[in-house]
């Protein structure tokens, strides 16, 4: 079936090439149009001023539901099975800590971003930009992963492109869009965003269902016997609905330990996630900020219930071995390659472009506000104390510090490109989870924190989760798979599990080594704000 | 949307909008970016955080969230720590050709969902006891 299928789509790439373009033009018109309302057009919203909880629910589902989750979770779940239904799982139960813990007392306390909220009873200069760095980072993470996704895609849509040429002419594609600040990710695209992705994913599940005629008991007894070749070539049956293909103690002894690690990034990082906080300054109070959380629940937790349809989907449908690009196994492309399948040439070039789009959407509105947030906390106020020297300047540097991540970014993906873009992500939640995570949640709950334990808290969570992630077997590996050709230092993929308890062991040593009687005294206001909301209607205005 | 726009009332934000973000020292800081010490008049932060009303709003609160985030922390965890350490047990069949370990994987589905309804339910009981608390302060 390999060979059938993968002529099927060099074949018809053409068909299905236009009409890809043509959804993507059409996503961009609808960005662009719904981008243009920021500049003016009064009477446009003028009706709905304020986003409702389902809407702003809706939207931050779009931005949750990047094509990392729909590709890589896929993906995962296709080659590996149940261990890649950990990961929606995880992506899933985060909300939990969003919803109790920092939701509600970051829009009473009116606050937009990380940095603000520490900014506001902390000393603001150096806590903005350690704040700014470590939004940077985690938005440089996302971004790499994005990029692998959509790189794989274009490589299937245009088989005679390699993969470097794919990746650097998206890469090249969103710097344009973010440097010459053409798309904005606003809550209406990623409102759009969601709901075509819902509508293509619920469709592809429904598809896989009619394949096993409706009947669960004949698809779980297929997700039972999955063929895989192994190593020797022989052809072995799994079964796919047992954990411990990938994290299995029988695999790999350290094994449970990193399925432990990837559970706390996850659970953690969502928290920490800058793009995911903002939103909740987006909404009138904190009751439309808890709705929307629930809202979001209930569609991401159907959207994830899905992936599990389309993984095990292109595990029984299409088997492992078949879900190659390119002569290279692919797993980020085993959605796509399943819609061609069940729903030919047209249902294909949707998903792909669907897929695309919000690749697109989610890089661009994360690199922006990455990028001016580095801008403005890092180099306007450490370097220039406070003030612009000249006029632009700042949006200067947000554009060279785009166009700079934007770079990196290409580079690593090049070099990454078969590595699945949901444990790419795993690794920007890792981060988030062990520098950001640490200073939101003391610096909301403890009265005795401070600057000094939230600078330090920063450095150490960032520092920590990247040299984990340099020296673990992801980079660094002995069959030339990794991007350093030496034995891994550390054994775990994922670093949560370490990486975490330091981001918060730093944050709390640091505290208890100097006092800053400001910053306590700033608490309880702090306190007063993020529980009742006092003030925090002024916030709206802005 | 600029601050100085009087006639732009959309207050749709955008995450990424070059306004999310004044520019130092030429506009005025836009309400999210303001200190806690450039809001210390707002109103009397002391008196409403020594207000027993106050007191036992955080008491409630902490009443539910902290058993609460326990328990789906426990719950949570509790799925790779099985399947890790224990697959004999997870592997065994509960129902339907399903193992235990698909059906505590999508119990968690549930469990996240029930959990976040809880907290909307107790969350509107705050909402009611800081709208008096906040009365008595206005009065």
């Amino acid at each position: 079936m390999s060979s059938t299928l993968l002529l099927a789509v060099a074949q018809q790439s053409h068909t299905a090439l236009f009409m890809f373009l043509a959804f993507v033009a059409a996503t961009l018109v609808i960005t662009y149009f719904s981008a243009r309302k920021s500049s003016g057009s009064a009477g446009y919203f003028a009706a709905g001023r304020r986003i409702t909880g389902w809407q702003n629910g809706l939207a931050v589902a779009g931005d949750y539901m990047s094509a990392a989750s729909f590709l890589g979770i896929a993906g995962m779940i296709a080659f590996k099975g149940y261990d890649g239904f950990m990961y929606s799982v995880g992506f899933l139960v985060a909300y939990l800590t969003v919803l109790l813990i920092v939701a509600e007392p970051l829009r009473n306390a009116g606050k937009y971003t990380m940095a603000d909220v520490l900014a506001y009873r902390l000393s603001p200069r150096p806590v903005r930009a350690l704040a700014s760095l470590s939004t940077l980072t985690v938005s440089t993470f996302y971004m790499i992963a994005q990029m692998v996704g959509a790189g794989a895609l274009v490589k299937l849509l245009l088989p005679g492109v390699s993969y470097e040429v794919a990746v650097a002419g998206v890469g090249v594609l969103m710097i344009v869009y973010v440097v010459f600040g053409g798309m904005l990710a606003t809550t209406w695209v990623q409102i759009i965003k969601a709901v075509l992705l819902m509508c293509g994913t619920l469709f592809l599940s429904v598809l896989v269902l009619k394949h096993f005629d409706f009947d669960i008991s004949k698809f779980f007894d297929a997700i039972s016997h999955v063929p895989v070749k192994s190593a020797d070539g022989t052809v072995v049956t799994k079964d796919f609905l047992q954990p411990g293909l990938v994290y299995g103690a029988a695999v790999n002894p350290w094994g449970p330990l990193d399925l432990i690690s990837l559970g706390l990034a996850l659970i953690g990082g969502t928290a920490g996630l800058p793009h995911i906080l903002i939103r909740f300054y987006t909404v009138p109070d904190a009751k439309t900020a808890r709705v929307s959380v629930v809202w979001a629940m209930l569609i991401i937790g159907a959207f994830y219930i899905m992936t599990t349809f389309l993984g095990f989907g292109a595990a029984t449908i299409l088997t492992p071995e078949n879900i190659v690009v390119g002569g290279k196994p692919t797993d980020n492309m085993a959605a796509p390659l399943l819609a061609h399948f069940l729903g030919g040439e047209v249902f294909f070039a949707f998903i792909s472009a669907v897929a695309f789009a919000t690749i697109l959407a989610v890089v661009a509105g994360l690199t922006i506000s990455a990028s001016t947030s580095f801008a403005h906390d890092f180099y306007s106020n450490v370097l220039h104390h406070g003030k612009e020297t000249k006029p632009g300047e700042e949006v200067f540097v947000a554009r060279i510090t785009a166009f700079v991540v934007g770079a990196i970014a290409i580079f690593l993906a090049i070099k990454l490109q078969t590595v699945n873009v949901a444990f790419l992500v795993g690794l920007a939640f890792a981060v988030a989870a062990s520098a950001n995570l640490p200073v939101i949640v003391l610096s909301i709950f403890w009265r005795r924190f401070n600057t000094a334990g939230a600078v330090t808290g920063l450095a150490v969570g960032l520092l920590a989760s990247i040299v984990l992630i340099i020296i673990s077997p992801s980079v660094m590996s002995l069959d030339g798979k990794g991007l350093i050709n030496a034995a891994p230092l550390f054994p775990l993929k994922n670093p949560g599990i370490v990486s975490i308890p330091l981001g918060f062991l730093a944050a709390i040593i640091a505290t208890f080594c100097s006092r800053e009687p400001a910053a306590e005294a700033r608490f309880t206001e702090m306190e007063v704000r993020a529980n009742t909301g006092l003030g925090a209607e002024k916030a709206v205005s802005h | 949307m600029p601050p100085s726009d009087p006639h732009n009332r959309d207050l749709t934000p955008e995450s990424a909008a070059p306004t999310d973000i004044a520019p130092l020292g030429r506009e005025t800081v836009p309400a999210h970016e303001r200190t806690a010490d450039e809001e210390k008049a707002m109103a009397d932060w002391d008196a409403i955080a020594a207000d027993p009303d106050f007191k036992s709003l955080l008491a409630s609160k902490a009443r539910f969230i902290v058993p609460a985030t326990v328990f789906f922390l426990a719950y949570y965890l509790a799925l790779p720590i099985l399947v890790g350490w224990f697959p004999s047990l997870m592997t065994k069949e509960a129902f339907g050709g399903l193992n235990w370990a698909y059906v505590f994987a999508f119990s968690q589905f549930i469990m996240a969902w029930v959990v976040a309804f809880l907290y909307v339910a107790a969350a509107a009981g705050w909402d009611k006891q800081a709208a008096a608390l906040l009365a008595k302060f206005r009065r």
